[in-house]
């Protein structure tokens, strides 16, 4: 079994955001990677014990929409009210709908498969959050940690 | 159809699930044993193949049968 070593930056932290490192991180680790994830800015917000990630149809031109709304729904009209809170739950009873894993599993599989999850320290002293809000299990650190653990990483991503 | 010493019901799972729990059942068998995945996941058809070639296990059989696709994973420690 190869040796080899991935490396994920995540910096978004909403719904369609969190699903590509998860899914790869734990993909990678079952395949034998060493995987390591470093969360910084929005994405230490898939660190949080309570996950309440959302989604929004504003500034995402590309994301389908029910009944080829997308061809002509106006840009304005996903920054009404409530616009944000009924695509999540769309989005959400899609992915349940159609077997997709929810993002707090694909995490608990990634932490199952050791998958080395750090945490951006000056990010949460920018906007002072509090350390306890996330998960057990998650090193804090800064841009040197993260270097440190990906130096020689076969697969490096930016998220 | 091939001997095999576990079976994995993966239908109705999407990517990534069905290798992470072969993964998962892979570990509790002893080398040399086949663990049999069915599963409705067209993507896993690729999958399987790299997973077996990733890890060095032998995808001793990949097929489709009435619309599920079955695979047979052998161990090799």
């Amino acid at each position: 079994m190869a040796d080899k070593k991935m490396s994920i930056i995540t910096t978004k932290g909403t719904l369609d955001w969190a699903y590509p490192p998860f899914i790869l991180a734990s993909t990678a680790a079952a395949l034998g990677y060493e995987t390591n994830i470093f969360f910084t800015f929005y994405g230490l917000q898939l660190l949080r014990k309570n996950l309440n990630l959302k989604i929004s149809p504003l500034g995402n031109p590309a994301m389908p929409m029910p009944m080829g709304m997308h061809n002509w729904f106006p840009v304005l009209g996903t920054a009404l009210p409530g616009m944000e809170a009924i695509m999540t739950a769309m989005m959400k009873s899609k992915m349940k709908s159609k077997g997709v894993a929810s993002v707090e599993d694909l995490r608990s599989m990634c932490i199952e498969s050791d998958v080395k999850m750090v945490g951006c320290q000056m990010t949460i002293d920018l906007f002072d959050w509090n350390p306890k809000d996330f998960i057990d299990g998650v090193e804090l650190g800064g841009a040197a940690t993260y270097l440190a653990a990906s130096g020689g990483a076969d697969i490096t991503l930016f998220i | 159809m091939a001997n095999f010493d576990q079976e994995l019901d993966a239908t109705g799972l999407n990517c990534p699930l069905p290798i992470l729990r072969a993964k998962k059942a892979l570990a509790t068998l002893t080398t040399g044993q086949v663990l049999r995945v069915v599963s409705t996941d067209p993507g896993s058809v690729k999958d399987f193949d790299a997973f077996a070639k990733q890890t060095g296990n032998t995808l001793v059989e990949s097929r489709q049968e009435a619309g599920k696709y079955l695979f047979l994973i052998k161990k090799n420690a």
